[in-house]
């Protein structure tokens, strides 16, 4: 048998696409880089200020301050959804349809400003001032994390919703408690459902925290927005943020990459990662 | 509170079913059953699908709530508190309680899809028994060994095929060493050539001197394992009796009718 040669179809249509596209790229490039209104070196100045650095860090305080209570509150909100008293469950409703149903922005102006109308907390002879607790660290905080636990709260019930219920009935009838079954059984299926929602959150949040500035929460936004207001190299302060804004997504993307690689996406894998995860538990424990 | 236990003194009896009744809105499923069954007995519940036989089986074990009458398993009232003539529902560790002591398997298994087969079946021993875990993982080797798996221990559910699943599923409910086994359809949701192997371990159990209640559609198990049929339809007991009485001379039409659909 001679050997046929064969010759693919060429797809024309998108080579012109391509060169097209090669051609506006290159050319808006072509023009921030010739600029003269740019000041470049400005740049790698400022990547490493330290007040930018100083941004970085609490940029992702907020970011795992409030993903870690918005995971607990969330968790709580989405069983008293599922809960059969209808106060409770309405509850749960009413919190994830208003903290969902109003901007974030707003939310957060409000935190900062709520000594207008709640000046001052008296428990019995214990007096606060309200502006002496709720500073912006702290209404950044509130803000992003109860707006973010009405999301987790829907996540988590959809998590809780798609373990099949037979495994509920199967724990009760052994003789499970309602909570081992919760513990032991029901939230542990759910968690990988959970997880790679939580993970886009999470990337989510480390740019949502941005919106923490219009209190001056010190966050990167902040910080490079204190720097330009005094020398007005606003483009550069913007492209300085966003280079980190970009590093730390791409870092938490692949961390999220890799613990849904262990975690399992499939049904096949998932018990390889329960039984690791529990021998690392296991270890630890008999070490503590 | 008319009715009495009729074996008040707990001689022998394991079940004992007073008039239970059980409505889904206005449809009632269960239209007043009354039943016994001795320890060490052995008896399938018959029916076409529909008739409320798995609807009174989870009643035994209060995963369905009755809506009417009661049940005594070894003498104790299931799911409810007597205090005062009024019956007071029990709380979800009171129910977990008295559950420990029923087994139950399923027509699609439920085993814990996270948990290998040794974890499924040693996993209530040790966290609501106490056992140690040398103990637990002892008696769930053994477990497997008469439901003729052992070496699986580390297997996953999906890694294994109906039938083997459901043995797991047998062995798991027999680790808490309960007095009582329920079976809900156990062989329904298996291909045919995947039957004989569960059957064979309810045979054994059977055997055993386990006291076993079945909902099944396997004529040839009922009428070779069981001590006694009931046959079930619309909600009432129709018939009931030794395994091949009924099953070989059905008294009433309905029996008849059904079982000439199953032959």
């Amino acid at each position: 048998m001679s050997e046929q040669r064969i010759i693919p179809a060429r797809n024309w249509g998108q080579w012109v696409i391509a060169i097209l596209l090669i051609a506006i790229v290159g050319f808006l490039l072509a023009m921030v880089i010739m600029s003269r209104h740019i000041t470049w070196s400005a740049i790698p100045q400022y990547l490493f200020d330290e007040t930018i650095l100083e941004g970085i860090k609490l940029t992702i305080l907020f970011t795992v301050l409030s993903m870690l209570i918005s995971i607990v509150a969330g968790g709580v909100l989405a069983m008293m959804r599922l809960s059969p008293n209808a106060i409770v469950s309405g509850f749960a409703s009413l919190y994830i349809w208003f903290f969902r149903g109003t901007p974030l922005l707003v939310q957060i102006i409000f935190w900062f400003n709520i000594q207008l109308f709640i000046p001052s907390i008296d428990i019995g002879s214990i007096h606060f001032d309200t502006n002496s607790i709720i500073t912006a660290f702290v209404a950044a905080l509130l803000a992003l994390s109860l707006n973010e636990a009405a999301y987790m709260a829907e996540i988590m019930r959809g998590g809780l919703m798609a373990v099949d219920s037979g495994q509920q009935e199967a724990a009760k009838a052994l003789g499970y408690a309602p909570t081992q079954a919760m513990l032991r059984i029901i939230f542990p299926q759910a968690l990988r459902v959970i997880i790679p929602p939580i993970g886009n959150q999470t990337i989510s949040m480390l740019k949502t925290t941005s919106l923490v500035s219009v209190v001056a929460a010190q966050d990167l936004l902040t910080r490079a927005q204190n720097i330009y207001a005094k020398n007005f190299l606003i483009i550069e302060l913007l492209i300085v943020a966003s280079i980190w804004y970009l590093v730390m997504t791409t870092v938490a993307s692949s961390l999220q990459y890799v613990i849904e690689r262990r975690l399992g996406r499939s049904t096949s894998d998932a018990p390889m990662a329960w039984r690791a995860a529990l021998r690392l538990l296991r270890a630890e424990g008999s070490n503590g | 509170m008319t009715q009495q236990p009729a074996f008040t003194d707990g001689s022998g009896v394991m079940v004992e079913a007073l008039d239970v009744r059980k409505s889904f809105g206005a449809h009632e499923v269960l239209k007043g059953i009354n039943l016994t069954i001795r320890k060490g007995e052995v008896v399938c519940l018959l029916g076409p699908s529909g008739s409320g036989k798995s609807t009174f089986l989870r009643c035994i074990n209060h995963l369905e709530r009755m809506s009417g009458g009661r049940i005594l398993v070894d003498g104790h009232l299931i799911g409810y508190n007597e205090r005062h003539g009024l019956l007071y529902e029990m709380s979800g560790k009171e129910l977990a309680r008295q559950r420990q002591d029923i087994g139950m398997v399923f027509q699609r298994f439920n085993l814990f899809a996270h948990h290998d087969v040794l974890t499924n079946i040693s996993q209530a021993p040790m966290l609501i028994r106490g056992q140690s875990r040398e103990q637990a993982f002892a008696r769930a080797r053994e477990l497997l060994k008469l439901v003729d798996l052992e070496g699986r221990e580390d297997a996953y559910p999906y890694q294994l095929s109906g039938g083997q699943q459901q043995r797991v599923a047998i062995a798991r409910a027999l680790a808490m060493n309960p007095k009582l086994m329920l079976f809900d359809e156990p062989t329904s949701a298996l291909d045919p050539e995947l039957v004989g192997e569960v059957l064979a371990v309810m045979r054994k159990l059977a055997a055993d001197g386990m006291t076993m209640l079945v909902v099944t559609h396997e004529l040839a198990f009922a009428r070779e394992v069981a001590d006694r049929v009931i046959f079930m339809d619309q909600g009432v007991v129709v018939e009931e009796g030794p395994a091949q009485q009924v099953i070989d001379s059905p008294q009433h039409e309905r029996t008849k009718t059904f079982l000439r659909r199953m032959h």
